[in-house]
């Protein structure tokens, strides 16, 4: 069906695109513009938007009091660590399910897909104790652990439908060419599956970078990401906007940066199956 | 060598029975056709050939060794698919090597193979193009290619010129007889078009949910199907089958007889009828008649023919060339 559309309906539609656009952009962009405020101006009424003293010194400042890079390397570790053994477990999964399925395939990846409708704070206390009995607490390997376990459903669920639309006859025609299984995934299922497993560890990665729950209860310091180096500026002492701003803009920048460069790769991620 | 040899063999997907048990001798060098209607089962029997499926009963021989329990790498087949299934990501070369890569062979020989395929299929000038870049009919050539080059025991065909247009799809059923000649090496060929089955075939095995209909060449299957499934499936237009007194007083239930043998006269005959339309194709034209009592008649007359629709007229099936039926729908000698 074509859409036909008058100038004037054309214009008010990229309107209310940019105004939706803005709208949702608009907490990055204000926290950004306040992280180069003094902590007077970042909370003075009527806000001041662009008419400010701007100033770097908030950056230097939350620098100084807390190690930046330690938080960045545990957010970098645990994202992609975790993710990268989820695409080891992850994989086989979704192969089998794809190519291989059984009459409980459909049930098992709704049970999966369950798991992610649990809110998490029911099972903050048993996971808690566990992990103080475990020893797992600010562990870079208990935290990772969960990101693992968080994310996994999400990695199964799109190499899924990735797989899913690979033809299975191309697989087959591998087989009778006489390829073993190794070899028909390394040389035929990977170079076709790789814009998939590259969007899926995208988007995973993106997740585990801004997963909050679960590293601000199980992490205090030794393997604490970035996602509490950004709460412990709203300390006991009172809420430092400016700074607070500052932290946030430093602790997103990477994987917003990531995600500029892999927009494409990202999009076809999230609409995949859904888009052909 | 080629020769592949099914034992009672079943297939069940999940309780319902795909194939029924089917006992079937392809001998080496043959072109056998499986053909048959959608869901009969005849994809199902070749990829069971190719060991893509499990039987679930049964045995599968090629050349004599039961292959039953054998992955579809080490049959020794190739096989050609109706989506063509090439690698995406490989140019025509690549695809083409495939197989003569995995089986470890030195790659002087694998350029000389690939050579000699290209140059068998016209794709020499391709070689370095990507599936993608490529018409129907010139993948279709790829993917023989790549079932030729590993000089397999039999070669196996699922539909596939189905995707191609009807041109095309002409010119390659003939390039692929062609082949056949040239290679006389086993072909088993999957089609639902009759036509296929009739031209391609040296043998065709009609096949009705899950079992074998009848077996035989494609005249033997024009002349004598055995029963009410082969007689209609076989032939185009379908054949004439009539029932109540013109086949009670031949001893049979239903009488049938090819649109192309019978007689039409305007005075008299077996038959009165009226034409319905008439199809002018020049080169014969089909008259379209209701019989009173008897029900529609198709009439393929050669040549331009006087008939027109509303036209009374006689119709007349040949007595050597009638079909007899019994209620059962098995064939009766006349």
């Amino acid at each position: 069906m074509a859409l036909k559309q008058t100038a004037g309906k054309r214009i008010g539609m990229t309107a209310l695109a940019w105004a939706i656009g803005l709208l949702i952009f608009f907490p990055i962009l204000w926290t950004f513009v306040t992280s180069f405020k003094s902590e007077l101006d970042a909370f003075a009424i009527p806000p001041k938007f662009l008419f400010f003293h701007w100033t770097t010194e908030n950056y230097f400042e939350v620098q100084s009091r807390s190690n930046y890079l330690l938080f960045a390397y545990n957010s970098i570790v645990l994202s992609v660590g975790a993710n990268v053994v989820g695409l080891l477990i992850a994989v086989p999964a979704a192969w089998s399910m794809a190519f291989a399925p059984t009459k409980r395939t459909k049930d098992v990846l709704m049970w999966m897909l369950s798991t992610k409708m649990m809110p998490g704070v029911g099972v903050l206390v048993p996971i808690y104790l566990l992990f103080r009995d475990f020893h797992l607490l600010d562990n870079r390997l208990g935290i990772g652990f969960v990101l693992l376990m968080l994310n996994l459903p999400i990695l199964i669920w799109m190499l899924y439908t990735y797989f899913k639309e690979i033809p299975v006859d191309i697989l087959e025609a591998a087989r009778m060419d006489g390829a073993s299984l190794a070899n028909e995934i390394i040389y035929v299922l990977t170079p076709m599956a790789v814009p998939g497993i590259a969007s899926t560890m995208l988007l995973a990665i993106i997740l585990s970078w801004n997963e909050a729950f679960w590293t601000l209860n199980l992490t205090t310091s030794n393997a604490a990401p970035l996602t509490a180096f950004i709460a412990s500026y709203s300390a006991p002492e009172g809420l430092f906007w400016a700074k607070l701003s500052a932290a946030s803009t430093l602790a997103i920048a990477p994987i917003v940066i990531l995600g500029w460069f892999s927009q494409k790769q990202l999009v076809r991620g999230l609409t995949f199956g859904a888009v052909k | 060598m080629g020769s592949i040899q099914l034992v009672g063999v079943r297939k069940e997907f999940g309780g319902v029975k795909v194939i029924n048990g089917v006992d079937l001798e392809i001998e080496d060098g043959s072109f056998t056709v499986f053909v048959g209607p959608s869901g009969c089962g005849k994809s199902t029997l070749l990829r069971l050939i190719a060991g893509l499926e499990d039987v679930t009963s049964g045995q599968v021989l090629i050349d004599g060794l039961d292959m039953t329990n054998v992955g579809p790498a080490k049959r020794g087949l190739a096989m050609v698919f109706q989506s063509y299934a090439l690698y995406p990501h490989m140019s025509v070369r690549g695809n083409i090597a495939f197989a003569l890569k995995m089986a470890k062979q030195p790659a002087a020989l694998i350029a000389e193979k690939v050579q000699k395929a290209a140059g068998i299929l016209n794709l020499t000038d391709y070689l370095d193009r990507k599936p993608r870049q490529l018409s129907g009919g010139q993948r279709q050539r790829v993917a023989i290619g790549r079932a030729i080059v590993r000089e397999p025991k039999a070669f196996l065909f699922d539909e596939p010129l189905s995707n191609l247009d009807a041109a095309l799809r002409v010119q390659m059923r003939l390039e692929i007889g062609d082949l056949h000649k040239k290679l006389k090496t086993t072909m088993v060929y999957v089609t639902h078009d009759q036509v296929e089955a009739m031209t391609m075939a040296d043998r065709i095995v009609v096949l009705d949910k899950g079992e074998i209909a009848q077996i035989g060449s494609p005249l033997e299957l024009y002349n004598k199907p055995n029963g009410l499934f082969v007689a209609r499936f076989i032939g185009s237009p379908t054949m004439n089958l009539v029932g109540g007194p013109s086949a009670a007083k031949r001893g049979a239930t239903t009488l049938g007889v090819r649109p192309e043998h019978v007689d039409l006269s305007t005075t008299a005959g077996e038959w009165p009828a009226q034409v319905t339309h008439a199809e002018h194709l020049g080169s014969e034209t089909f008259v379209y008649a209701q019989v009173e009592g008897a029900g529609a008649l198709t009439i393929r007359l050669s040549g331009e023919a006087g008939c027109k629709a509303g036209d009374r007229i006689f119709v007349t099936p040949r007595e050597p060339r009638i079909h007899l039926f019994d209620d059962r729908g098995r064939a009766k000698a006349p």
